[in-house]
């Protein structure tokens, strides 16, 4: 049922205009680049390997992913290095990472 | 899954090309591809792997790499030292077939026609591209120790730079070695690979003297002025626990060896004679690159715009990891490397399925250095793509390193490993 939906809306998404479609590809496509410079540590799309004690990412709501984000900026969560690393970030950059991850299933 | 991405990626792009993608990973050497990546290290194997998932599966990828499998530099410092295996720091190639529809080829690249966009394994089939993603890594400059290449053919000299035989021989000769010996390692000038590895292998070597050959001694032999990386951390660490056992000498840059009494010259300093002598001369760029003219910074690395990996010297020619001549503070490390893989493999997507490319790109870097068996510290950086400068900056405020060695660390360090390995090839 599921999979007919989807590939229906892909089908109405074809006959809209090509050039508004190719943006949106195209910002997908940014959005997924940069959530891509988390995978290194927390996994592919924000799934860890089995065991890991680096948290997942993965389906985590946008609103806890994004209040950590600026939890670790502003020093208020203790960490080894995500303080460090929140930092180099801007909020528009997290916004769009916390969007996405919350779209990702567990 | 594969399927219905395939179906939704034709749609969507509007069937950009053939695809030959999860019907492609076993048999015969394509004559073409749409992308090949030459180098299976933290850079190619990225690439390849994200270059599938970023056009959801509808670009085909060839990925040539000569080794087996996939052995990993970091944490190949704690092999030499003595607490972990080959086994531990070597993944397989597999996933990247069966699970991602990428086409490994087992071979070397021995040329690469820019102009007619192919490249000719050593067994002689060639391969067409549309893009060419080049991760060769680095190779060792020789020549610029006198003596040591023979040495290091001979095996009486190792570098153990490159993770494979050469770190388990390294391991072997320090079993070997009497209590009471010299290890010695040499260190060219930044820049070079990993700029902490070095200091974090004298730490492994000193640990392990410490605890099973005590009268034994860790010499770091170094051209820099000073340690390259988590200087402070490193160095208070080894006062207060390798006292005795590990010595550092900045401002020795090794000109020459003699293999047979295990003697290393220096420009200036005097000579030093050591029982296990690990040279580290200066390296360039991958041989191929280097060959195939791409290497335009000092015949040595190879210059790339940096928003999307391509080579200056050559269209759609890209090139990634430890060959490319960094930006500003980007340190030469399999996390970067890994890094480059995905915005190169976005770059790639959007500059063959007709889309804008990303104009403010992403690179993080962590990298964690063992200083005992359990006890690490890190360095962390976040580089920021500048479209007005064309060039990556690191954000003011962001980045540092570890307050202090701790064991928690310890344990993010062998997670981190873990997770990348996965990241990168499964």
């Amino acid at each position: 049922m599921r999979h007919m939906k989807k590939l229906g809306w892909v089908a109405l998404a074809s006959i809209t205009s090509l050039g508004a479609h190719a943006q949106d590809a195209s910002t997908k496509l940014q959005t997924r680049t940069l959530v891509a410079s988390c995978a290194s540590c927390h996994g592919t799309d924000g799934r860890p390997v089995e065991g890991s004690s680096v948290p997942a990412l993965a389906g985590i709501p946008k609103a806890t992913l994004t209040a950590q984000m600026k939890a670790f900026k502003e020093g208020t969560r203790p960490a080894t290095i995500m303080h460090q690393l929140s930092k180099g970030y801007t909020d528009d950059q997290i916004d769009r990472i916390a969007t996405y991850f919350a779209a990702v299933k567990r | 899954m594969k399927r219905r991405n395939f179906v939704q990626a034709t749609l969507a792009l509007g069937a950009v090309g053939s695809f030959t993608g999860c019907a492609s990973t076993s048999g015969a050497i394509p004559s073409k591809a749409r992308v090949v990546v030459v180098g299976g290290g933290y850079g190619g194997a990225t690439a390849a792997k994200y270059v599938r998932l970023l056009s959801d599966y509808a670009i085909d990828v060839v990925l040539i790499e000569p080794n087996a499998a996939f052995i990993s530099c970091p944490i190949s410092n704690l092999v030499i030292g003595g607490t972990k295996s080959m086994s531990d720091i070597t993944s397989s190639y597999d996933k990247l077939g069966a699970k991602h529809g990428v086409k490994v080829v087992k071979d070397r690249v021995v040329a690469i026609d820019t102009a007619k966009k192919t490249v000719t394994l050593a067994s002689g089939p060639s391969i067409g591209y549309d893009k060419l993603v080049l991760s060769p890594g680095i190779d060792m400059m020789w020549d610029t120790v006198e003596g040591a290449q023979a040495a290091n053919t001979s095996g009486q000299i190792l570098q153990a730079w490159k993770a494979g035989p050469e770190t388990l021989a390294l391991r072997r000769q320090l079993e070997d070695m009497p209590d009471g010996g010299v290890y010695a390692i040499t260190i060219p000038e930044a820049p070079y690979r990993c700029p902490p590895g070095p200091y974090e292998r004298a730490s492994q070597v000193a640990n392990y003297f410490k605890q099973a050959k005590p009268k034994s001694k860790v010499l770091i032999l170094d051209a820099n002025q000073d340690v390259t990386s988590k200087g402070p951390l490193f160095k208070k660490y080894w006062a207060e626990n390798y006292a005795g056992i590990l010595e550092y000498r900045p401002q020795h840059k090794a000109t020459g060896v003699d293999a047979k009494t295990r003697t290393v010259r220096f420009d200036v300093q005097n000579d030093v004679k050591a029982d296990v002598l690990n040279v580290l001369p200066d390296m360039s760029a991958g041989a191929i690159a280097v060959k195939s003219g791409l290497a335009n910074a000092n015949a040595r690395w190879c210059n790339v715009n940096y928003q999307t990996f391509e080579s200056t010297a050559a269209k759609d020619v890209h090139v990634i990891g430890d060959s490319i001549q960094v930006a500003p503070l980007m340190p030469k490390s399999g996390h970067m490397a890994n890094a480059h893989g995905k915005v190169v493999a976005a770059a790639v997507v959007a500059q063959l399925s007709g889309f804008a490319i990303d104009p403010q790109p992403v690179l993080t870097n962590t990298c964690y250095s063992f200083v005992s068996d359990k006890l690490v510290v890190h360095v962390a950086s976040v580089h920021q793509y500048v479209l007005a400068e064309k060039t990556y900056k690191t954000v003011a405020g962001s980045g540092g390193v570890s307050a202090a060695p701790n064991e928690r660390e310890g344990v993010y360090a062998l997670n981190w490993a873990q997770n990348i390995w996965a990241d990168t090839l499964m």
